[in-house]
C-alpha cells in the first residue's frame, strides 16, 4: 500500500538522512523502525508525509506518488496519513475536544471550522474515539490540564479521526514512563488492527518494538541495516544497527515469560 | 583521564575562565573605560548661577500639584481629553487590525520570502521614524488637529505590533504546528489552529499595552499641534499656569494606572 523507492533526504547543511530507502509496506501491516538517534528515522515518516520534503526518490500511497503532486492534492492525501508524535503535539491552549477535531481540518471548510461548527458526524466520531481511549469526560478540559499519558491517547484520537489509511508514528513513548509506554503502544496496535490500519512506528526502545509488532527494520546513517519479524533480532543484528554493545539483556526482556503474557493480552 | 594528570590539578584553585583571555586587552579596556567616563564628565557644562535661578521655577512646578487646579480650565481640559481617548482607541483599533497581516507576513517560520521581505520592510520604515517627526510631516499635511495625531499614532502602533507579535510566531513552538499541518488543514486553518492559541494572550498582553503608550503618545503629540490632550497641556505650560498643567499630568497619570491595572487582569485572564 505504501512503497518507498530509492528516497533521498539531503539537507541544506549537506547532511545526507536518507540513501535511497526502498521499504514496501503492505496494508494493515505495523512496522517499527529502530535505529540510533540522527540514523534518520524522523526524517523517513516526515518525508512521506512531506513535512520534509524529500530529496529525490517516490512516495507511492495506493496507487498515487506524492513527492511531485501539488499543495491542494498534498492537503487530500494528508488526510489519508494520521501523525502521532513524541512529545504529542497537541495545542495546549485549546481544549481536548478541539484538538481532537483538528484532525478533521482537512475535510471541512474554515469557516466551519475557524466557528467550531464541525459536522455533528464528526463531532460524534470524537466522542466515539474519546470514549474509546477512556477520555471521554476530558473533552472539555484544556489540553494542557492532561498527564503525559493522557494527552498521547489525545494525540492517538486526532490521528484517527482523519480515518486514515496509514498512521506514521514518531517516538510515542519517548517522554512516557514504562508502563504507560507500553499501554500507549498497546493501543496504537490495538486501534490498527480494529481498524485495519497499516502504522510505521519509530522507536528507541527495541524491546518494547519487539512485544508488539509484526515486523521490524532498523536503520543505520540513513540506509536499512535490517528488516525482518521481531525474533530475527540477535545481538549481532542489534550491534550491525546501533554498533558495539552487550545486548543480551535488552533481547532477554522479551523472553521474560510474564511480559510474554502481557504482550500478547 | 589519567591518575597522574588528575594528581598535578587536584589542590590548584579553580577560577571560570575570563571572558577577555589577553590581560593586556583586558587591562587597556578596562582603563581606557575609566579614561573616557573621566573625560565625558569633564566636557558637562553646567551654569550653576542658571541652576540656581532655575530651582525656583522647579520648586514652584512641583509645588503646583500640591494645589492642581482642575476647574478654571475645566472645559478645555475636558475637551482634549476626550479627544486624546479617541485618538487612543481609534489609532489602536486600526493600528493592532493592521499590524496582525503584517506581523504574519513578518514571521519568517510561516511566510514566503517575498512576503517576509516586504513586512519586515513596512516595520523597519514605521520603526525608523520617531513619532514625533511623524506627527510633524503629517500636521505638514494635514493641518493642525487630532487626525495627525490619529495617524500617527496608528503608524507607530503597525511597526510595534507587528515586529513583536511576528518575534512571538517565530519563537512558538512549531510541533503543534506542524501536527496541524499533517492533518491536511489548509494555510488559514493551520494558522487559526497551530498558531493563533499559541501567539494570543501575548497578543493581547502586547496590545494592551500598545493602548497604554498611545494615550501616553496622545499627551506628547499634542506639543506639535497634533491634537488631544497635549496641546491643552502646552497652552498651560507657556500661560506658566502650572497648576492647571499639574492637574492635567495627574488626570494622565490616573488613567495609566487604571490602564496598567486593567491589563494586569486581562493578561491574568488569557492566560
Amino acid at each position: 500500500m505504501l512503497t518507498l523507492k530509492k528516497l533521498v533526504k539531503t539537507y541544506r547543511t549537506g547532511d545526507q538522512a536518507l540513501k535511497a530507502v526502498d521499504l514496501d509496506v503492505p496494508e494493515g501491516q505495523v512496522l517499527a523502525l529502530i535505529g540510533p538517534s540522527g540514523a534518520g528515522k524522523s526524517t523517513l515518516i516526515r518525508c512521506i508525509n512531506r513535512l520534509v520534503e524529500p530529496t529525490s526518490g517516490e512516495v507511492w500511497l495506493s496507487g498515487t506518488e506524492l513527492t511531485g503532486i501539488g499543495s491542494g492534492a498534498l492537503r487530500r492525501t494528508r488526510r489519508e496519513m494520521g501523525m502521532i508524535f513524541q512529545e504529542y503535539a497537541l495545542v495546549e491552549r485549546l481544549t481536548v475536544m478541539e484538538n481532537v477535531l483538528s484532525g478533521r481540518l482537512g475535510y471541512v471548510g474554515f469557516w466551519r471550522s475557524f466557528t467550531r461548527r464541525f459536522p455533528q458526524s464528526d463531532v460524534d466520531e470524537a466522542f466515539r474515539l474519546l470514549d474509546r481511549v477512556g477520555l471521554l469526560a476530558m473533552a472539555d478540559k484544556r489540553a494542557d490540564e492532561l498527564s503525559g499519558g493522557q494527552r498521547q491517547r489525545v494525540g492517538i484520537c486526532r490521528a484517527l479521526i482523519q480515518n486514515p489509511k496509514l498512521l506514521l508514528v514518531d517516538e510515542p513513548t519517548a517522554s512516557l514512563d514504562p508502563k504507560t509506554s507500553r499501554q500507549i503502544m498497546r493501543l496504537i496496535c490495538e486501534l490498527c488492527s480494529e481498524r485495519g490500519l497499516a502504522a510505521i512506528i519509530n522507536i528507541h526502545d527495541v524491546a518494547l518494538a519487539q512485544m508488539f509488532v509484526q515486523r521490524v527494520v532498523g536503520l543505520r546513517h540513513g540506509a536499512i541495516e535490517f528488516d525482518g519479524p521481531p525474533d530475527a533480532l540477535t545481538p549481532d543484528v542489534l550491534t550491525a544497527i546501533y554498533g558495539e554493545e552487550d545486548w543480551e539483556a535488552t533481547i532477554e526482556k522479551v523472553e521474560d515469560p510474564e511480559e510474554a503474557i502481557e504482550a500478547v493480552g | 583521564m589519567s591518575a597522574t594528570e588528575l594528581d598535578t590539578i587536584l589542590g590548584t584553585r579553580w577560577r571560570r575562565p575570563r571572558l577577555i583571555r589577553h590581560p593586556g586587552l583586558r587591562w587597556f579596556l578596562t582603563v581606557g573605560f575609566v579614561v573616557y567616563l573621566v573625560a565625558a564628565f569633564m566636557t558637562i557644562e553646567v551654569n550653576w548661577a542658571r541652576v540656581y535661578e532655575g530651582l525656583d521655577r522647579g520648586a514652584k512646578f512641583v509645588l503646583a500639584f500640591a494645589t492642581p487646579d482642575f476647574t478654571s480650565r475645566a472645559t478645555d481640559i475636558w475637551e482634549g481629553m476626550i479627544e486624546s481617548i479617541i485618538m487612543t482607541v481609534a489609532a489602536s483599533v486600526i493600528g493592532i487590525s493592521i499590524s496582525i497581516p503584517i506581523g504574519l507576513g513578518a514571521a519568517r517560520n510561516i511566510a514566503p520570502l517575498p512576503v517576509y521581505l516586504v513586512c519586515r520592510g513596512i516595520v523597519a520604515i514605521s520603526r525608523a521614524l520617531q513619532e514625533i517627526i511623524v506627527a510633524i510631516l503629517l500636521v505638514a499635511i494635514f493641518g493642525f488637529g487630532p487626525l495627525a495625531g490619529f495617524l500617527t499614532l496608528s503608524f507607530a502602533t503597525i511597526g510595534f505590533l507587528s515586529k513583536l507579535l511576528a518575534e512571538e510566531i517565530e519563537s512558538m513552538d512549531p510541533t503543534p504546528a506542524e501536527a496541524i499541518k499533517a492533518s491536511g488543514a489548509s494555510w488559514t486553518q493551520w494558522i487559526n489552529f497551530g498558531v493563533q492559541p499559541q501567539v494570543i494572550p501575548r497578543l493581547i498582553g502586547l496590545s494592551m499595552y500598545r493602548i497604554d503608550i498611545n494615550f501616553r503618545e496622545s499627551a506628547i503629540l499634542g506639543l506639535v499641534g497634533a491634537g488631544g490632550i497635549g496641546a491643552t497641556l502646552n497652552t498651560a505650560f507657556d500661560r506658566y499656569e502650572y497648576d492647571t498643567a499639574a492637574a492635567i499630568l495627574i488626570i494622565i497619570i490616573v488613567i495609566v494606572m487604571a490602564l496598567e491595572y486593567i491589563s494586569g487582569i486581562v493578561r491574568a485572564r488569557v492566560q
